[in-house]
C-alpha cells in the first residue's frame, strides 16, 4: 500500500464519496462533481496503479519515446491535496460490502460510503494459449506494462538481433508495434482477421494502411491465428501460428482486446452482462452504487474510447449534484484516430453498408488517399478517411447531429471548404472555374484546354476523350473532371462509353487488363486504389473477374483469394439444388480403366451416392456427396490416381475424343492420343470462362469437334484446327483457324489459342462471343504475323502451368482448409441440456 | 435475452474457428442446421442455414458486407435480419448470438426451436426456377 495523503478529517458530516478507479474515468468524474459542487463530498480515490492520475491514452507516446511520464499526468499530487481528496494508490478494492456501505482494500483497509463509484476501467484479453504466462508476455494497458516493454526493447538494443511480436492488429496493438519499431525491435504484427483495424477501417483503408506499415519495416500477417507461444528457460522465445508458421521473439504483446473490469461489482452481486449495468444516470443495479468509463454497459453497448466517458462523467456529476437537470446520458457515436506519427486515419460511424446505404467513395493515388462516406436517408452515417483526415470532424459533427446533406451531397466528399464554398454543390462550378491551361490530368500531362479541343473534336465519351488525348486514361482519378468537361461542353449530347467493367469502376474489362500489366498491379485492393474504384471493397461482378485477372497477369506471384469465387470453385464440387455436390474425376480423353471404374464404384457404395451417371463430356458424375464427405471421396479418388475435373470451374473441362486410327476404319490420325496429350497439358488452368476441347478422327467429326472452344478434325494430311465454337444456349459452329502437319504443331497452336483467349478475354465471355466480338481476321493477324507469336504464348501458358496445374482436391484430401468441410459442431438436445 | 444466467447460451466454441468472410454450419438434430457467420469487418451472425427461395445453403455463399449471397439463385439475404433484399420476398429466421472471452455463444432455445416453417419466398420475376 502506498497511501500518499493522510485522511482529511472526516468528523464532518460531508456525505462520502469513494471512488474505486484512479484512471481517465473515476478522476474525470470527481473533477465534474467538484465543478459543480466543490466541498460538498468528502472524497476518497482507491487506485490498484502506484500513481497519480495520468493520461492512459498518451501511453502510446511514452512507449514510442516522444513524451515521458511527467508529461502526460492529468491530475498530480497537488490537485488531490487542494482538492481535499485522499488518494489510495497502490492498493487495489478488494471486496465491496453493500449491507455495510464498506469497501476493503487489499491491505485491508475500510473504508465506509454514502456514495461508491466503480470506475475500474477494462482488463486486457488474454487469448488462452499455451504460453500465454511466459515471461516476456506483456499486455498494454499501463505504465508498468511501458516499463516492461521499453526494458525488453533495451536488452538486445545494438545488437539489432531483438524481435517483438505483437500478437492484434488494432488500434493498440498497432501503436505498440509503432512505439516498439521505434525502439529498435523488428516488429511482426500478427493479426486474426483479413484486414487491420477491421472495426474501424474497411478492407481498402486497412489495405493502404498495412502497405504503409510494410514500407516502414514492420512485417504484417493477416488471417493468422496464434497456436501456442513457445518459451526457453521460462521466457518467450517465439510464437507459432496455426499453420506451423513459426516467428522468433524476445518479446510478445497481447494487444487482441478488452474485457470491462467488472469482477468486483459482480461478487458485490451487482447485475453485470457485459460490463455493469448502468441507467442513463450512471447508476447501477444499487441506487447507493455508481459506475462509470470503460467498464459499464450503458443501452447494451461499452465502449472503449474517452470521448463517451467524458460524456457520461457529465451526466454522472449532474444527476450526483442535483445541477445541470440534462436528461443524463443518451449513449454515443464514437470516431477513432490512430496515434502513429506520418499515418492519417480517421473513422467514425457505421460503414457496413447494407440496404438503403449509398456509398461515395473517392480515391487518390498518387496521394495515398481514399476516402468513404456511407449515406442513408440523406443522412451521413459513415465515414473512413485515410491519408487525408483533416475533415474528420466536419463529418464527424454532421453525422453525430444527423443533418441533412442533401443540399451539399454532390460536393461532399471533396470536404467542408469545397461543400461550404458557395459552389452551391454543383461538381461542374469548379471545373469551370478552371484556367484553360491548367493541368487536369497528371499522369498524361494533359491540359484542360487540350481536353476541350479534343471534346470539340468529336469525342463526345470519357472513352473517347482517353482515347484521343489521354486524358484520365492511366490512373482515371481525373475522370470526374473529364467528366464534367464532357457535361460542359457539350451539355446533353454526352454520349455514353463502352460498358465499364461494372459499377464499381469507370474502366471497361479491357482498361483494366491493359493497367493490372503496365502498373504491375498485384493485389484486388491495389487495384481498386490504383484505378480509383468507386465501391470499397467491389462486387460480385468485380471480385471474381479481378481475382482471375490477376492470377492470369502474375502466376506464380498471385495468391488466389477464395472469398472472390463462386462456391463451387472454392469447394471443388458441383453444389447440387439439395446443398450435397456432385463429383466428376477426370477421364483423360474420356478413356477409362477397371481401377478407376473399380474406385468410382466404391466411392458410390461407400458414400451412399444416390446416382452415377455418364455426362455429356465423356466421363462419369458422381452425384449426393455431402461437403462433410468430399476430401475423404477426393482421397479415394486420387489413390486411383485420379485427379479433379474441373467440371464446376471457369477452367479446363473435358477433352472429348474419338476412338480414331486406333480402332475405327475411317480414322486418320490417333485422335484418342492426341486428346490424352492436350488435356494432361491443359488440366488445371483458369480461364475467363469455361473452355472445351475435342479431338475427332475423321471428318466424320463422332467427338462434335466443331461446336467447341478448340476443336481438332483429323484428316489424312494433318490436322484442321477450329475455334469459337458452342453448344449450349446459342449454338455457334466452329470458325476454321488453320490447318497444319504435325501432333506437335496442333498442340503448340492449342497452347498458344488458349493463352491469347487467357490474356485478351473479358471474364464471363466465352470463346465464341469473344471471337465474334474481335473477328476472326484479328485473331490470325495475332498468331500469324509474328512468327514467333505461337512460341512465345504457348511458352506462358507453360508458365502459368508450372504453379496452376495442381490438383486441388489432392490438398483437401491432405486436410487444407478442413474448415470449409467440417461442421463446427454437433448439437444433440441430449447433449444439449448438458452443456453450459 | 441479455441476460447473462448461465444455461441460457450454448457454447460453441472459440471464435477462431470462422474465417472471416465465411460460414460453418452447425447441424441440430430434430431441428434445423445453423449457419454462423463471420463478416470481414468481424461481426458474427447465425442464421437458419436455408435460403427462403428455395432451402440452398446460405453457408456456401458469398458474404458481402453484411449480407450473403445464396450460391442457388442469387438472392440475397440480409445477416441482421434474414430478410432477403432487393426484390425477393422471404425471411430465414435469425439466431440470437454473443461473443463472449473469445468465444461464441448461440441462445439456446432458438437453436432448439422445433422444426420452423421455413418460408418460401417470392420473386418478383422468377428467372431462376
Ligand atoms: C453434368 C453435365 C450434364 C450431364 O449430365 O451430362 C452438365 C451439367 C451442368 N451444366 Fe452443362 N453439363 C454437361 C455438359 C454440357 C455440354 C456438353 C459438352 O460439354 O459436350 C454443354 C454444351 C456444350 C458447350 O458447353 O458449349 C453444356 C452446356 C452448358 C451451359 C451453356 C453454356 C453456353 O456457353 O451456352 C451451361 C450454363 C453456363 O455455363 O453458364 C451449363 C451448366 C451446367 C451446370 C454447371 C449448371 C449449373 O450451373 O449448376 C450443370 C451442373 C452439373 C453438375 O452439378 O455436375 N452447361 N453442358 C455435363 C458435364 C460435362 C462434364 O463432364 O464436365
Ligand atoms: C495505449 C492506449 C492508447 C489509447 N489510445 C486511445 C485513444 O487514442 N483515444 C481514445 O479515445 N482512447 C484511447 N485509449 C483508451 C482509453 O485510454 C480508455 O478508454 C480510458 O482510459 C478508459 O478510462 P477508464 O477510467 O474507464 O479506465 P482506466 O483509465 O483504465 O482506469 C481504470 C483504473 O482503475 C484501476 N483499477 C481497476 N481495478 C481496481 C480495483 N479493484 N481497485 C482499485 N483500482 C482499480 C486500474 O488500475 C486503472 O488505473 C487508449 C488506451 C491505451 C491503453
Ligand atoms: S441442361 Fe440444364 S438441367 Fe440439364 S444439367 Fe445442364 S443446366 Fe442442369
Ligand atoms: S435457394 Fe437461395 S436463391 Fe434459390
Amino acid at each position: 500500500m502506498n497511501a500518499i495523503f493522510p485522511f482529511p478529517d472526516t468528523s464532518g458530516s460531508r456525505e462520502k464519496l469513494v471512488v474505486i478507479g484512479n484512471g481517465m474515468a473515476g478522476c474525470r468524474a470527481v473533477e465534474e462533481v467538484l465543478a459543480r459542487a466543490p466541498g460538498r463530498f468528502d472524497i476518497t480515490i482507491i487506485g490498484a496503479e502506484p500513481r497519480v492520475n495520468y493520461n492512459r491514452i498518451m501511453l502510446s507516446p511514452v512507449l514510442a519515446g516522444e513524451k515521458a511520464f511527467d508529461d502526460i499526468i492529468i491530475n498530480g499530487p497537488q490537485w488531490y491535496a487542494d482538492n481535499a481528496i485522499a488518494l489510495i494508490s497502490g492498493d487495489p478494492a478488494e471486496r465491496i460490502d453493500r449491507e455495510a456501505r464498506m469497501v476493503v482494500t487489499r491491505s485491508g483497509l475500510a473504508l465506509p460510503y454514502d456514495t461508491l463509484l466503480i470506475a475500474t476501467g477494462s482488463d486486457p484479453f488474454i487469448i488462452p494459449v499455451p504460453g500465454h504466462d511466459l515471461a516476456g508476455v506483456v499486455t498494454f494497458r499501463d505504465l508498468d506494462d511501458v516499463d516492461r516493454m521499453v526494458a525488453a526493447a533495451e536488452v538486445g538494443a545494438g545488437e539489432g538481433s531483438n524481435a517483438a511480436v505483437v500478437i492484434g492488429g488494432g488500434l493498440l496493438g498497432l501503436e505498440a508495434a509503432h512505439g516498439l519499431a521505434l525502439r529498435g525491435m523488428q516488429v511482426t504484427v500478427v493479426h486474426l482477421m483479413p484486414t487491420l483495424m477491421e472495426r474501424q477501417l474497411d478492407e481498402a483503408a486497412g489495405w493502404l494502411l498495412r502497405q504503409e506499415l510494410e514500407r516502414r519495416g514492420h512485417t504484417i500477417l493477416t488471417s493468422a491465428n496464434t497456436k501456442a507461444i513457445l518459451g526457453a528457460a521460462g521466457r518467450v522465445a517465439g510464437i507459432v501460428l496455426e499453420d506451423g508458421t513459426r516467428i522468433r521473439a524476445d518479446l510478445v504483446v497481447m494487444a487482441a482486446g478488452i474485457k470491462p473490469a467488472t469482477a468486483l461489482a459482480k461478487s458485490a452481486g451487482l447485475a453485470c452482462e457485459r460490463g455493469i449495468v448502468v441507467d442513463d444516470h450512471m447508476q447501477t443495479s444499487d441506487p447507493a452504487i455508481l459506475a462509470v468509463g470503460e467498464c459499464v454497459q450503458h443501452r447494451g453497448a461499452c465502449y472503449g474510447l474517452v470521448a463517451p466517458i467524458w460524456e457520461m462523467c457529465r451526466a454522472l456529476a449532474d444527476h450526483l449534484t442535483g445541477s445541470g437537470g440534462g436528461g443524463g446520458y443518451e449513449g454515443s457515436v464514437t470516431s477513432t484516430k490512430l496515434k502513429v506519427s506520418g499515418i492519417d486515419v480517421f473513422s467514425a460511424g457505421d460503414f457496413s453498408g447494407g440496404e438503403g446505404c449509398e456509398d461515395i467513395v473517392m480515391r487518390d493515388a498518387a496521394h495515398g488517399i481514399y476516402k468513404r462516406l456511407v449515406i442513408r436517408d440523406n443522412r451521413l452515417i459513415g465515414a473512413v478517411l485515410y491519408g487525408d483526415t483533416a475533415d474528420g470532424n466536419w463529418y464527424f459533427d454532421l453525422l453525430r447531429r444527423q443533418e441533412d446533406i442533401a443540399a451539399i451531397r454532390q460536393s461532399l466528399i471533396f470536404g467542408q471548404a469545397y461543400a461550404a464554398g458557395g459552389a452551391g454543390g454543383d461538381p461542374h462550378a469548379a471545373v469551370a472555374a478552371l484556367a484553360n491551361d491548367a493541368e487536369v490530368c497528371g499522369c498524361n500531362g494533359v491540359s484542360k484546354g487540350a481536353v476541350i479541343c479534343a471534346i470539340n473534336e468529336g469525342a463526345h465519351s470519357v472513352a473517347a476523350v482517353r482515347s484521343t488525348c489521354k486524358a484520365s486514361a492511366s490512373c482515371g482519378s481525373c475522370t470526374n473532371i473529364v467528366e464534367s468537361l464532357l457535361a460542359l461542353t457539350l451539355g446533353a449530347e454526352v454520349e455514353a462509353g463502352p460498358k465499364t467493367l461494372c459499377g464499381c469502376t469507370s474502366f471497361t474489362h479491357d482498361d483494366v487488363r491493359r493497367l493490372i500489366v503496365e502498373r504491375e498491379l498485384k493485389l484486388i485492393p491495389q487495384v481498386m486504389q490504383e484505378l480509383h474504384w468507386n465501391t470499397p471493397e467491389g462486387c460480385a461482378s468485380c471480385r471474381p473477374a479481378l481475382n482471375y485477372y490477376l492470377l492470369c497477369a502474375w502466376p506464380g506471384e498471385y495468391e488466389d483469394d477464395e472469398t472472390s469465387r463462386f462456391v463451387n470453385e472454392r469447394l471443388h464440387a458441383n453444389i447440387q439444388k439439395d446443398g450435397t455436390y456432385s463429383v466428376v474425376p477426370r477421364m483423360w480423353g474420356g478413356i477409362t480403366s477397371p481401377r478407376e471404374l473399380r474406385a468410382i464404384a466404391d466411392v458410390v457404395e461407400k458414400y451412399n451416392a444416390p446416382m452415377v451417371k455418364v455426362t455429356g463430356g465423356q466421363r462419369l458424375d458422381i452425384f449426393g456427396i455431402r461437403k462433410e464427405d468430399l476430401p475423404a471421396v477426393w482421397a479415394d479418388l486420387n489413390a486411383a490416381g485420379m485427379v479433379s475435373g474441373h467440371a464446376y470451374g471457369k477452367a479446363l473441362r473435358t477433352v472429348k475424343t474419338c476412338v480414331g486410327s486406333e480402332w475405327c476404319r475411317f480414322g486418320t490420325q490417333d485422335s484418342t492420343g492426341l486428346g490424352v496429350k492436350i488435356e494432361q497439358a491443359t488440366w488445371g488452368s483458369y480461364m475467363p470462362h469455361k473452355f472445351k476441347i475435342a479431338v475427332s478422327g475423321c471428318p466424320r467429326n463422332c467427338a462434335e469437334a466443331t461446336i467447341k472452344d478448340f476443336g481438332i478434325v483429323c484428316v489424312d494430311s494433318g490436322y484442321e484446327l477450329h475455334v469459337g465454337g458452342n453448344g449450349g444456349i446459342k449454338v455457334r459452329v466452329t470458325d476454321l483457324l488453320c490447318k497444319v502437319e504435325t501432333e506437335v504443331e496442333a498442340m503448340e497452336h492449342c497452347l498458344a489459342f488458349i493463352q491469347l483467349y487467357r490474356e485478351d478475354a473479358h471474364y464471363l465471355e466465352r470463346t465464341a462471343p469473344w471471337i465474334e466480338r474481335k473477328g476472326l481476321e484479328w485473331l490470325k493477324a495475332q498468331l500469324f504475323t509474328d512468327p514467333d507469336r505461337i512460341g512465345r504464348l504457348a511458352a506462358r501458358f507453360r508458365l502459368s502451368q508450372k504453379y496452376w496445374q495442381i490438383d486441388p482436391w489432392a490438398g483437401r484430401a491432405a486436410g487444407a482448409h478442413h474448415d470449409l468441410h467440417q461442421h463446427l459442431a454437433e448439437v444433440r438436445p441430449l447433449a444439449l441440456e448438458n452443456a453450459r | 435475452m441479455n441476460s447473462d444466467t448461465v444455461g441460457q447460451w450454448l457454447d460453441i466454441g472459440p471464435v477462431t474457428q470462422i474465417k472471416a468472410g465465411s460460414a460453418r454450419t452447425l447441424p441440430v438434430a430434430g431441428g434445423e442446421e445453423i449457419a454462423v457467420f463471420l463478416t470481414s469487418r468481424g461481426e458474427y451472425f447465425a442464421l437458419v442455414n436455408k435460403c427462403p427461395h428455395k432451402h440452398g445453403p446460405l453457408s456456401e455463399g458469398m458474404v458481402h458486407g453484411d449480407s450473403v449471397t445464396c450460391p442457388l439463385h442469387n438472392w440475397r439475404i440480409s445477416l441482421r435480419t434474414g430478410e432477403a433484399l432487393g426484390d425477393d420476398r422471404g425471411c430465414t429466421p435469425t439466431i440470437p448470438l454473443k461473443v463472449d472471452g473469445g468465444r461464441l455463444f448461440l441462445l439456446r432455445e432458438a437453436v432448439l426451436a422445433p422444426r420452423r416453417q421455413a418460408a418460401v419466398g417470392e420473386r418478383a420475376l422468377d428467372t431462376a426456377a
